[in-house]
């Protein structure tokens, strides 16, 4: 882009506009968890109140449990089938299938989740009627969000094999590497920052989930979302700011993590 | 990969493959068939499409959930109110989104980064939450009003939530780092030296924008409002949560009929036809998604 100096006050003012928007509400979510009124609206002096009633709040710290437990799995489901998605979509340009494949890898990502959650109880029902399994709760939540994890854990493989020089496998086994060593010492560690990227993705997307997880589980399960939504209807509680303040701190840790990672092997890639 | 052989590269493909095929593909297909059956009170709580009788299979099948749609208004508006909603969202994240985008990309060094960094953030963060937050801004004893009453501004609280405009800003909030991204990519991908030649050749900014540049970035802003529409379309927490009496969206009127009335086959059929509306741009975004990978 050009680099005239004409537009730098325009473009700061748009940065500063458009920023706020969007940090605005956060920052309001923040600031109100702190206060000591039970009213929203009304700021009586700053105080960690919410934080000690919400640590003393049964219902959210199983409902946390749950959604950690579930966001775990599915991650790590998400992970494996993904990365060989992945691969499977950037190595082999043929093979039987490959269209409605990528289909099924993509549209995933677009389709509403009403739409998902709808589909997948009514699989699971259908499957519970014809051989009595899966009873619905924590299992069926945790396929749930890895069916849709893997998805976009395979995009970022993808990305990361399409911009990965296959030079260096192919010397590798040039130089008598066995294909499973390639794999684990050349392959696996050159596509790193996806890897790491997809999993913190899909973990956060399974933490995040609130429609499909209401569709698919069973009277037993309760996620953190689910709990927060029942509470939110009733109307704004600062509670529920005090837990929305603890969950934004720890999802900016894992992206600041994710991104500072991913820049990391980037500098080391061009400076290699 | 080399060296693995076949049985190797069919375990490759056809493990993610049954998978999607199993959770993905497999439940659309329950989907429709569930759309034709009749609602039953039972479990499950619709007839089978195929019963094994004295005289061989018997098939039931049934388009009245789809005749329910056309004939009650009801599920017509809703489609069309999502549509309308989205679209406007759409239009609404492209006049912000695009100058952010902008901005951004004339940005140097780490700062871009950072920035790019600030846009992504609230993607990873609970959706759930930001829509929440919107709650105690807008509330009619919110921090807006409040603030307006105490400048002395307004003597009556807005009516800012559970009405359309709430509804639009929440989409358009949610929805916007969406836009910003597909866009700053089309723009940080410009030749700078066609604008270079543009500026050489005399030409003024404002032309140079909307005839060299504009032009440029119609993939990202393709992109971006794909990425937009068709989840706004479908969407659900919005319209629950700021939505009023009066906002009907189809994502919402799917649930109430899964949730409250418990009518599994109108559910399906409100999901088949949402599927339909929604199939052309997806096969867009899918192509736009590829070939953004091949480049």
């Amino acid at each position: 882009m050009s680099s005239t100096r004409t537009g730098g006050g325009f473009r700061i003012a748009v940065l500063l506009l458009g920023f706020a928007f969007l940090y605005a509400p956060i920052g309001l979510l923040v600031l109100y968890s702190f206060n000591a009124s039970r009213l929203v609206t009304v700021w009586a002096g700053f105080s960690t109140r919410w934080y000690g009633e919400l640590a003393r709040n049964e219902g959210f710290r199983a409902a946390a449990l749950t959604s950690f437990e579930v966001a775990t799995f599915a991650a790590t489901i998400a992970l494996v089938l993904g990365t060989l998605a992945g691969f499977s979509m950037s190595r082999f340009s043929r093979f039987r299938g490959r269209t409605i494949f990528g289909f099924a890898l993509l549209a995933p990502l677009v389709v509403p989740e009403v739409i998902l959650g709808l589909s997948l109880l009514l699989l699971f029902v259908s499957c519970e009627n014809w051989i009595g399994w899966p009873s619905r709760g924590i299992p069926t939540i945790t396929v749930a969000h890895a069916m849709f994890g893997a998805c976009f854990v395979s995009v970022l493989v993808r990305a990361q094999l399409a911009g990965f020089d296959r030079a260096l496998e192919e010397a590798a086994l040039d130089l008598g590497a066995r294909p499973s060593t390639v794999l684990v010492r050349i392959t696996l560690p050159g596509i790193s920052p996806a890897l790491i990227s997809g999993w913190l993705l899909a973990f956060t997307l399974s933490l995040d989930d609130l429609v499909v997880a209401s569709f698919v589980t069973g009277p037993s399960a309760t996620t953190l979302p689910m709990a927060v939504f029942s509470s939110v209807r009733l109307g704004v509680s600062p509670e529920v700011n005090a837990l929305a303040t603890l969950f934004l701190g720890l999802v900016f840790v894992l992206v600041a993590l994710a991104f500072w990672l991913t820049a990391r092997e980037e500098r080391r890639r061009h400076t290699a | 990969m080399i060296g693995i052989g076949r049985f190797g590269r069919m375990l490759l493909i056809g493990v993610p493959f049954f998978w999607l095929a199993l959770f993905f593909l497999l439940p659309l297909w329950i989907v429709v068939k569930i759309s034709l059956a009749e609602s039953v009170i039972g479990i499950p709580p619709y007839t089978p499409l195929v019963t094994h009788g004295v005289s061989g299979l018997k098939f039931h099948a049934t388009l009245a959930n789809f005749a329910l749609l056309v004939h009650d208004q009801l599920y017509l508006r809703a489609y069309f109110g999502s549509l309308g909603n989205a679209a406007v969202a759409t239009v609404l994240c492209l006049l912000l989104g695009y100058p952010i985008a902008y901005a951004i990309a004339r940005t140097r060094g780490r700062r871009r980064q950072v920035l790019l960094f600030l846009v992504m953030l609230p993607f990873w963060t609970s959706f759930l939450i930001r829509v929440y937050a919107w709650i105690a801004i807008l509330a009619p004893n919110g921090i807006l009003n409040e603030l307006l009453t105490g400048l002395g501004l307004i003597s009556e609280p807005l009516p800012l939530l559970n009405n359309q405009f709430s509804v639009e800003l929440g989409l358009v909030y949610s929805y916007l780092p969406f836009m910003i991204l597909p866009v700053y990519g089309s723009l940080s991908a410009l030749d700078e030296s066609l604008l270079e030649a543009a500026a050489d050749l005399g030409a003024r900014p404002v032309p140079v924008f909307f005839e060299v540049i504009l032009p440029l970035t119609v993939p990202g802003i393709a992109a971006g409002s794909l990425l937009v529409l068709i989840p706004a379309i479908g969407e659900f927490v919005i319209p629950d949560l700021l939505g009023g009496p009066d906002t009907l969206m189809i994502g919402k009127v799917l649930w109430d009929e899964f949730f409250n009335n418990r009518d599994w086959p109108v559910a399906s059929a409100v999901a088949v036809v949402l599927v339909a509306v929604l199939a052309i741009p997806i096969l867009f975004a899918q192509r736009f998604l590829e070939r953004s990978r091949i480049a």
